[in-house]
């Protein structure tokens, strides 16, 4: 295995883990401030993909169609949470579970009515279509490099939020007390539909780019929703730093595993052996990650709430 | 007189920066009625859930009789014979008193992997159950939930399965709280036949329950003992006056 | 662990005098279980085997579910990974066939195609993952519960999504339904009775266990560990040892359904199916003995009715459901039985 491989797979997992990043954060955040597991959150990601392909079918713009589709989930995330997510705050999360279980099938199977299942196909700006030259002489596509820049200016602008802006400073107080942000007079109601407008924006965000690599279609948010969920909990659940370092650890683990696992396991087996046990621990292996960490630190790496 | 049936040892504990306990020692002896008493904040709590075992001491050792308990969870140290009560009730509230008290039953009688027999009907876990009950003045309530209770009934069904335990040491947090006069004083003359039978290190902030009652005294101050003895002792004690009673 | 159950409920502030309510229970769980067993009896006379099939269905999902329950409604462990056990017992069901069939040896063991044999090897296979699983699981509590044992059903659906062995992606299909002494399984009606008899004892083993020394232990767990603690139990072994008999249960559930559909895919360890076996216990009402029975029924007559109507079924499966979590938390028995849960 060349360095050039190694350098190119290095890359591919630093792009899903910022991917993985977007769709966590606003997890984690939900979790954090409102204390709340949502499971619909796949649902915000497949939004911003298919409405990005929309309008940028009929726009012919990328960037417009990437606006819309960010608006579209920020504004879907906000009715969900006007009409059904405000009534589970101070429920089980089993009722939680469920409720936003129940939304899935809502959303899956209200877009497959709609839009029927074959895929949709978006395509990245022409402007990024190229690639650039990678030392050792592979070439890498340009789009993928400006979707890992993305992730880091979002990480960046989510930090500096939180850190250092009003808003963040309220997040922060209902993280560590629900009801004394309330007496402080902030509008509580209000803070968590932002809250969980913004959650589902980043969750756009992701699905709109991700779309332009891969075909938008029902489901597509289901596999990253888990993923996700992996993130948050290797992190510790309500921690944006967890998310941020569990995100980037199952993106390079996942990555690296899929492709280096198979050719390891053909050091000591045979070719054929090799290749069906290597897939199938590489398949296995964040969850084998999530589950020795979980033994060692029940509450992730991160622990920010019980 | 006598071996203590319950000994602490040069027990700390902090948290970050707060020193909650601070080389404490204290033992209980058969017979007795120890009293810890203490301001708010004075570190009770956490020196009660050291002993209780859900809290473990950074340095010290707690033994009951001759046994370091010290490393034992909150489940064995009940096994080898701590009862307690709690500030707070922990009871679970949907279910009646008895099926509260029965559980201490149960598990006095070795492990609960039976799987067959219905319980709620064994003579051998209603008989003590019952009669916990009814050593608690408790046994008209035996099926009402205790989600129906007040809250000075719960101290008591507390107590009750406290009891039911055959306890060598029981530790009381506060049981009089709640009670009102009547309810005081009847527990007041149940602890004092009680302590024949099981010493009690009890924490009380009656302080005329206190002082009627122990035998003798610690006082615990910002995570410290700092005065122990008779009653007629801390009466007098001026650290007492100045950090506890003064203010 | 995550309090699962209001503190305090109507029927708890009622003493004994619960008679009135039991018997209308009685005659509610009474009637569910002489329905299923006389619609598919009809079906049988009528020549209808399809609906002999979907009865066995209900059956079996209806137990699959049963074993869940123990574990979230009467233990209070959100499991959200019992596809696991359902799709391991689906496994061994279908893995012993196609040994069987082909006369090769697995791990050294020739394959089986008695149901006593696969029953018996799925219950102790099952039993073992969910010892491990629930060992490492029981460590942590709440939303990481939930994740950890959906990320520990992922892993096994994406094992056996990618081992070639036994069809991958692809599944693996049982060509010929495995036997019984006795009994002639691929008759519809008797192996519908046989589903039906697993139901009827997993509903009674879980109704003599709640009664028991250690349902008394595990009730406390749930309600206040704590005072469990204080006893003088540790729950953490009450909790483990009814995670285990839960999954054995689901997991016996998911050996019939194989056979039953003559096929086994990693689609049964999906999170897809985990969700709908946890939809069943709240659509039937979390912690009721027959919630699973009336959530099984409630479930596969509207994916059968609805989905003779629509494609989309789901979209109105998930507004329902997302009517009962909302609005209607007793569940359908809570609505047909009235009176609460025993607790």
């Amino acid at each position: 295995m060349s360095v050039t491989l190694l350098i190119e797979q290095l890359i591919n997992g630093l792009q899903l883990g910022t991917m993985l990043f977007l769709m966590a954060s606003g997890l984690t955040l939900v979790f954090g401030v409102m204390g709340l597991i949502n499971l619909a959150h796949g649902s915000f990601y497949m939004v911003g993909a298919y409405v990005t392909a929309l309008a940028t079918a009929s726009t012919g713009s990328f960037l417009l169609g990437l606006a819309a589709g960010v608006l579209a989930a920020a504004a879907a995330g906000a009715i969900v949470e006007l009409l059904v997510i405000r009534r589970l705050y101070r429920r089980q999360h089993l009722d939680q579970v469920l409720a936003t279980f129940a939304l899935i099938l809502i959303f899956s199977e209200g877009t497959r009515w709609l839009f029927g299942s074959a895929p949709l196909w978006l395509s990245p700006p022409e402007a990024l279509s190229g690639s650039v030259a990678l030392p050792g002489g592979s070439r890498y596509p340009v789009y993928r490099l400006v979707i890992i820049a993305v992730g880091v200016v979002v990480a960046a602008g989510l930090y500096l939020l939180i850190a250092h802006t009003r808003l963040g400073m309220r997040i922060r107080a209902g993280e560590s007390d629900r009801e004394m942000i309330g007496a402080l007079g902030v509008n509580i109601r209000r803070l968590y539909t932002l809250v969980f407008a913004l959650g589902a924006a980043l969750a756009g965000l992701a699905g709109s780019l991700v779309g332009a690599l891969q075909s938008v279609q029902v489901g597509m948010g289901e596999p990253v929703l888990i993923l996700a969920f992996v993130v948050i909990v290797i992190g510790g659940i309500g921690s944006i730093k967890g998310a941020l370092l569990g995100a980037l650890l199952v993106g390079l683990v996942d990555t690296l595993g899929r492709v280096f696992l198979p050719a390891l396991f053909g050091q000591f087996m045979a070719p054929s052996d090799a290749a069906g046990a290597g897939t199938a621990l590489a398949a296995m292996l964040i969850y084998i990650l999530m589950a020795v960490i979980l033994a060692f630190k029940p509450k992730g790496l991160f622990a920010a709430h019980d | 007189m006598c071996e203590p049936v319950l000994s602490m040892t040069g027990l700390h504990k902090r948290f970050g920066a707060l020193q909650a306990t601070q080389d404490v020692s204290l033992d209980l002896r058969a017979g007795e009625i120890h009293a810890l008493i203490g301001p708010n904040g004075a570190g009770k709590s956490t020196l009660i859930a050291q002993i209780a075992g859900s809290l473990r001491p950074d340095a010290g050792q707690i033994h009951l009789g001759a046994r370091d308990i010290t490393a034992l969870g909150v489940a064995r140290r009940a096994r080898l014979g701590l009862g307690r009560s709690f500030q707070v009730s922990c009871l679970a509230e949907p279910l009646s008193v008895l099926r509260n008290v029965m559980i201490g039953a149960q598990a006095l009688q070795g492990h609960s992997f039976r799987f067959w027999r219905p319980a709620a009907s064994d003579p051998s876990l209603l008989a003590p159950a019952h009669a916990a009950l009814e050593r608690m003045h408790l046994a008209h309530h035996a099926d009402t939930p205790v989600a129906a209770l007040s809250h000075g009934e719960r101290r008591q069904v507390e107590v009750a399965c406290a009891l039911v335990l055959e306890p060598r040491v029981l530790l009381l947090d506060e049981p009089m709280a709640g009670l009102g006069p009547e309810g005081s004083a009847r527990l007041t003359e149940l602890l004092e036949t009680l302590k024949e039978e099981v010493p009690i290190l009890l924490i009380e902030h009656d302080m005329d329950a206190v002082f009627r009652l122990a035998d003798r005294i610690s006082v615990l101050v910002a995570g410290s003992i700092i005065a122990h003895g008779d009653g007629e002792a801390i009466r007098r004690d001026p650290r007492v006056r100045d950090a506890y009673l003064g203010d | 662990m995550t309090r699962l159950h209001p503190t305090t409920n109507p029927a708890a502030q009622r003493p004994s005098g619960t008679g009135r309510w039991l018997d209308r229970q009685r005659l509610v769980h009474g009637t569910l279980l002489a329905l299923m067993l006389l619609a598919p009896v009809a079906a049988h006379l009528l020549g209808e085997v399809f609906y002999i099939n979907l009865a066995s269905r209900i059956a079996l999902v209806a137990m699959a579910a049963v074993g869940l329950n123990l574990a979230i409604g009467f233990g209070g462990m959100v499991s959200f990974g019992h596809a696991a056990y359902f799709g391991l017992g689906g496994y061994v069901s279908g893995i012993s066939a196609y040994h069987a069939f082909d006369g090769s040896l697995v791990m050294g063991l020739p394959g089986s195609n008695d149901m006593l044999v696969i029953w018996l090897s799925a219950v102790l296979l099952c039993g073992l993952l969910a010892l491990v699983i629930g060992a490492i699981s029981l460590r942590t509590t709440g939303v990481y519960f939930i994740m950890i044992t959906l990320a520990f059903a992922q892993m096994a659906y994406y094992f056996a999504n990618s081992w070639p062995d036994y069809g991958g992606e692809d599944g693996l299909p049982i060509y010929l339904r495995n036997t019984l002494p006795g009994l002639d399984t691929n008759h519809a009606l008797s192996f519908f009775l046989v589903c039906f008899t697993g139901l009827v004892l997993s509903l009674a083993l879980t109704s003599r266990l709640m009664k028991s020394r250690f349902g008394a232990a595990l009730t406390m767990a749930r309600l206040n560990e704590t005072r469990l603690a204080t006893a003088g139990i540790s729950p953490f072994p009450i909790r483990l040892v009814a995670f285990v008999i839960s999954a054995m249960i689901t997991g016996l559930a998911g050996a019939l359904y194989a056979d039953l559909n003559g096929f086994v895919s990693p689609s049964m360890l999906s999170w897809h199916l985990s969700g709908e076996l946890m939809v069943i216990v709240i659509l039937g009402g979390v912690g009721r003995l027959y919630g699973p029975l009336a959530g099984a029924i409630l479930f596969v007559m509207m994916e059968t009715l609805l989905g003779g109507l629509t494609e989309y079924w789901q979209f109105f499966l998930g507004l329902v459901l997302l009517g009962v979590v909302l609005f209607a938390r007793q569940g359908v028995i809570g609505w047909l039985a009235g009176s609460e849960r025993h607790v």
